[in-house]
């Protein structure tokens, strides 16, 4: 009796689980009409996927969210496995375009055209960020680093937070004597990559590491992902660490105004647009490199760019279509539009026309 | 039975120390003694840096294990002491797995429980945003179940197919070494990190031989991972079969392999079943190996061989690294369907095997 | 196994006596010993190439390597010139499992003991029901409570020891930061082998014969001297491998552990300060952004974890077979 009632109970849970499991649907596609402008956009159905920087990763999740919405037989699959595995991915022809950090060079540059039989691999700056200092100490509520100061405090010089430094950077502020706990990444990201290029430009002398994706000055903690530090500065008081705007607005995190020389700037996405509308475009032909000025004292200096990486022609015949109806989409005003909402900082102006006529060249 | 064995110890003990031996501790020696160490420890607390449950908590079991030990090797003497003290720390140890066991799940169950609703769990994340409510993971669900079920559907058969090699073949043939050498690997195989086997089946089965970043590349590291499981826990059920069953059926004339499929494999088949869950519920749980080996997907994708296929362990990683709140939620969500998969799989196998099991000795 | 009684047809092809079932009979075992052993030799192909592929893709970064492979510290090999090496990841993967050892062997032959021979069986058979279904948690779940649970409850006592034992030099912690240490992450895995080695030592703690705990217990031994004198002989064998698979789960875990540590590429003997990193964690934490050298130097670091985890079970292995050999209890 015991038996059979605990193995009918099993087989009805089991069942049921079945029978669950054989009703679901992708659904929320009724879910209202998309905000974006879904008129304009103009639809190819299929399937086509793209890997690569993790930076970039929530703004593709909103932007496909939109596509597919107004294009229900559009299937896209990012997955944010990191700029270097989306490239690899893209030269292994997994992917039809790769995310990425920065912007293709050397032996990559050289195995990306050969991926593109017909054509380069061109770069297009799509989404922008913010890198910021995010802090967690009670009482202060603006917080104003230079820096001399951010190098100081990540390469584990200023240790205290009434270090005489910080406390000239913000007179009338009451800073605690506690020891700075810092966070940085402990997993290789373009993140740390474009921070330290930041601390390297604007640090001078203070900042003696140099640029990489992975953390090299001493002291601090390392924790995964942006959400990892994100995470930690949350929960550790008089805590700092560097993580991507949108992360710092999810987590309510504080963040530290930049003052490069001539005035504080507050990290926002508009002041950090301003820096990115201001780079210099390189590269050749469709290909798009920027290069920022982190010296900049009118916009947030400490910025990256992602780009998309995709063949100019020479593509996988069948993904083309959809692949440049979506970089269309994701390069229209609408869709860069949405960037400034949830953390992410648009590319504007001249950039964005360039951008554009680049797409419109992929075949 | 063992309890009989311990109950007539106990008893035989008691009268013994009647009868001849000197002093021992009253009966509420062991909760005076806790009572006692409790105290001392929140003492502590106070007057030392020691704070937080978990500090407290190891002060005052030190605190017992000396006292307790130290009254009673004054009452009782030094055998007593040390068999008390022996006590007292396997009692511990329930303690000390038991209190992160429930913490964990206690976590993931309060998590978890707030998101889990039907929505959750039959739509998939197609049309949510790492910022928007909704969504769900029925993509990752028919995932999961079909990787793990097609690397059953490998391992399996395989692990047991090889148990029967090494245990019901290889010792009345001369190939000795062949045998030795996989059951030494097999062990090997045991201790193989799941990240390997996941760079193996990413540079391999990817990078050289083309295969696409699928729910099959997901099932065939699993495969890997789950083999030597199978391998042992059956190897240790065919071992206590009787070898009287084997003799009665080759006295009848019953050849070989007809004895294995028809007596031996239906006798220590609940142990065998209870082996396979074990290893479906080991592997269900890998994130490292999936990470390398499958695509991420958003959208249900039902065709294990062909596109991007989400799995469970890969959307919680999804979203937890999405560091949104409702992003984070879903993936405590996920955790507990995951969790309760796998118990659901482990309880099926320990109720399988209690009540079909093999009676030993 | 010597005394087997052969069945019919199975000897057949080795020794050529003619069988009476005839070729039917032979062919069905044919076919059947084929099968099975081509599973086995399946097994061993896999193994083969496994260690082929990792040997084979470690070699390009291991040539360019400018550094010494197994004393250099850093690991930066897709920088110019490329410099990487194992030492911290050794001493980091080495540290951590060393810690989970300390604490999951006696805690898990513990929990085996009970549920084997001190709890009721009722109880016992929940127990292992509940401790087992530890081995089924997720590890991104235990990084996940390592990190937001565990952590913080942990910060009391990680002060405590540095205060009164930080003369110890393992306890000595100069930062006053107790988080994401090599300690911690120990701990974590420590947990999360328990099942492992609980599981395997109560299987052969409930196979221990009664004859040998009944004349134990007949000479008066308390329960203890009982599982000293007789449990123990008996299962020591058992104990062993069941702690090797313990030990090699915890060389390998990978998500949990990469969570949980700072990841510093230094030896950092101050196991509470933050720091250390293992070789899977490493793998997990720079294969997203490894170039070309970059990824060949994590395979390379992920075969010398591959021969770690051979040299532990071989190590079990021969220990489990020379006690076999000398111990009675068989």
């Amino acid at each position: 009796m015991n038996i059979t009632g605990k193995t009918a109970f099993a087989a009805v849970a089991i069942t049921a689980a079945l029978a669950l499991a054989a009703c679901g649907s992708d659904g929320g596609s009724s879910a209202g009409t998309s905000a974006s402008g879904s008129s304009s956009t103009n639809c190819v159905s299929g399937s086509i996927k793209a890997s690569g920087s993790t930076a970039q990763k929530n703004a593709m999740a909103e932007w496909i969210n939109s596509y597919q919405k107004s294009c229900n037989g559009a299937t896209i699959d990012y997955q944010a496995n990191g700029s270097g595995a989306g490239i690899k991915d893209f030269i292994n022809k997994q992917t039809a375009f790769a995310g990425s950090d920065s912007a293709l060079k050397d032996q990559d540059k050289t195995d990306a055209d050969a991926r593109c039989a017909a054509g380069p691999a061109i770069d297009l700056p799509m989404v922008g960020g913010a890198i910021v200092a995010a802090y967690n100490v009670s009482g202060v509520d603006k917080l104003v680093l230079t820096p001399e100061i951010l190098s100081g405090i990540f390469s584990n010089t200023i240790t205290k937070w009434n270090d005489p430094k910080i406390a000239a950077a913000n007179s009338g502020v009451t800073l605690p004597d506690a020891t700075i706990a810092q966070f940085h990444r402990s997993d290789s990201s373009g993140t740390t990559d474009n921070w330290t290029k930041y601390l390297a430009a604007a640090g001078g002398s203070a900042w003696t590491f140099d640029h990489a994706k992975d953390w090299k000055a001493p002291g601090g903690q390392g924790a995964k992902g942006n959400d990892g530090v994100g995470a930690a500065i949350k929960s550790t008081p008089n805590s700092i660490g560097y993580v991507e705007l949108s992360f710092a607005l999810n987590n309510k995190l504080a963040t530290a105004w930049v003052d490069n020389g001539a005035g504080a700037i507050e990290p926002t996405s508009a002041n950090a647009a301003k820096t990115i509308a201001a780079a210099t475009v390189g590269g050749s032909g469709n290909d798009i490199v920027l290069t920022l000025d982190y010296k900049t004292t009118t916009g947030y200096p400490a910025v990256l760019v992602t780009y998309e990486i995709t063949c100019e022609k020479g593509g996988d015949a069948a993904l083309v279509p959809l692949t440049k109806s979506f970089l269309t989409y994701t390069a229209s005003d609408a869709a860069q539009a949405t960037l400034s909402t949830t953390g992410y900082v648009p590319i504007t102006g001249d950039v964005l026309t360039k951008v554009r006529a680049s797409v419109a060249s992929i075949s | 039975m063992a309890d009989l064995t311990r109950r007539e110890h106990d008893e035989s003990e008691a009268l013994l120390h009647e009868a001849l031996a000197g002093g021992h501790l009253p009966r509420w020696s062991a909760l005076g003694v806790a009572a006692a160490s409790v105290a001392v420890a929140f003492l502590l607390n106070l007057t030392t840096g020691v704070d937080g449950v978990a500090g407290t908590a190891v002060v005052a079991m030190l605190v017992f294990l000396v006292g307790q030990t130290a009254w009673s090797f004054v009452v009782e003497g030094r055998r007593h002491a040390i068999d008390r003290l022996a006590t007292t720390f396997v009692y511990a140890t329930f303690v000390i797995a038991v209190v992160p066991l429930i913490a964990v799940l206690g976590t993931v169950v309060v998590k978890g429980a707030e998101v889990i609703s039907v929505e959750f769990l039959t739509t998939s994340m197609r049309y949510a945003t790492p910022t928007s409510e909704g969504g769900g993971i029925y993509h990752a669900l028919i995932g999961t179940l079909e990787q793990v079920g097609i690397a059953a559907l490998f391992g399996v058969p395989l692990g047991i197919l090889t148990a029967i090699y090494l245990v019901e073949y290889a010792p009345s043939m001369r190939t000795r070494r062949l045998a030795h050498s996989i059951s030494f690997f097999v062990d090997v195989m045991t201790g193989v990190p799941s990240v390997v086997v996941g760079l193996f089946v990413y540079t391999a089965f990817v990078l050289t031989l083309g295969l696409e970043r699928s729910g099959i590349a997901a099932s065939i590291a699993l495969t890997i991972l789950m083999l030597p499981v199978v391998v042992r826990s059956t190897e240790e059920m065919l071992r206590i079969v009787p070898r009287e069953l084997r003799e009665a059926s080759y006295a009848l004339g019953i050849p070989k392999w007809r004895t294995i499929l028809k007596i031996v494999l239906p006798t220590a088949m609940s142990g065998i079943i209870t082996g396979a869950m074990l290893a479906i519920a080991r592997v269900a749980g890998e994130t490292a190996p999936l990470l390398l080996t499958t695509f991420i997907s958003q959208s249900i994708n039902t065709n294990p061989f062909k596109g991007p296929q989400a799995a469970l362990p890969t959307f919680i990683w999804d979203q937890f690294t999405n560091g949104t709140d409702v992003s984070v939620n879903r993936a405590w969500g996920a955790a507990l369907v995951l969790i309760v998969l796998v118990m659901v799989l482990y309880a099926t196998a320990k109720l399988i095997s209690r009540f079909t099991g093999v009676k030993s000795s | 196994m010597s005394t087997t009684l052969e069945p019919p047809g199975a000897a057949a092809p080795a020794t050529g006596t003619p069988d009476i079932r005839g070729a039917a009979v032979r062919r069905g075992d044919r076919v059947f010993v084929g099968l099975s052993r081509g599973a086995g030799i399946l097994i061993l192909v896999t193994m083969a190439a496994i260690a082929v592929f990792l040997i084979w893709k470690s070699i390009p970064s291991l040539q360019a390597n400018t550094a010494n492979f197994f004393t250099t510290s850093e690991w930066s090999p897709d920088a110019k010139p490329v410099v990487f090496g194992i030492a911290a990841l050794l001493f980091g993967t080495l540290m951590t499992a060393l810690i989970a050892m300390l604490l999951a062997v006696p805690v898990g032959i513990g929990i085996a003991l009970f549920i084997a021979h001190y709890a009721s069986r009722r109880l016992a058979s929940t127990l292992g029901f509940v401790t087992d279904l530890l081995a089924a948690v997720p590890s991104i779940i235990f990084g996940m409570w390592g990190i937001q649970f565990l952590t913080p409850q942990l910060q009391g006592f990680l002060q405590w020891l540095t205060t009164y034992f930080g003369w110890i030099p393992i306890f000595q912690n100069d930062l006053g930061i107790y988080t994401r240490s090599i300690l911690i992450a120990g701990i974590v895995l420590a947990i999360m082998v328990l099942p492992t080695i609980s599981a395997i030592s109560r299987e052969v703690f409930v196979q221990t014969p009664r004859t040998h705990i009944e004349a134990a217990l007949a000479l008066g031994a308390t329960r203890w001297e009982m599982v000293r004198m007789a449990i123990f002989p008996f299962a020591r064998p058992g104990m062993i491998s069941a702690s090797m698979l313990g030990l090699g789960r915890a060389l390998g875990e990978t998500i949990a552990v990469a969570l949980l540590l700072s990841a510093t590429y230094e030896i950092n003997w101050h196991i509470t300060e933050p720091g250390g990193i293992t070789f899977a964690a490493n793998i997990a934490l720079k294969w997203n952004e490894a170039g070309t050298i970059g990824l060949s130097a994590l395979v390379a670091s992920g075969l010398v974890l591959f021969v770690i985890t051979l040299a532990v079970n071989m190590g079990a292995r021969l220990i489990i077979a020379r006690r076999s050999e000398f111990s009675g209890a068989n």
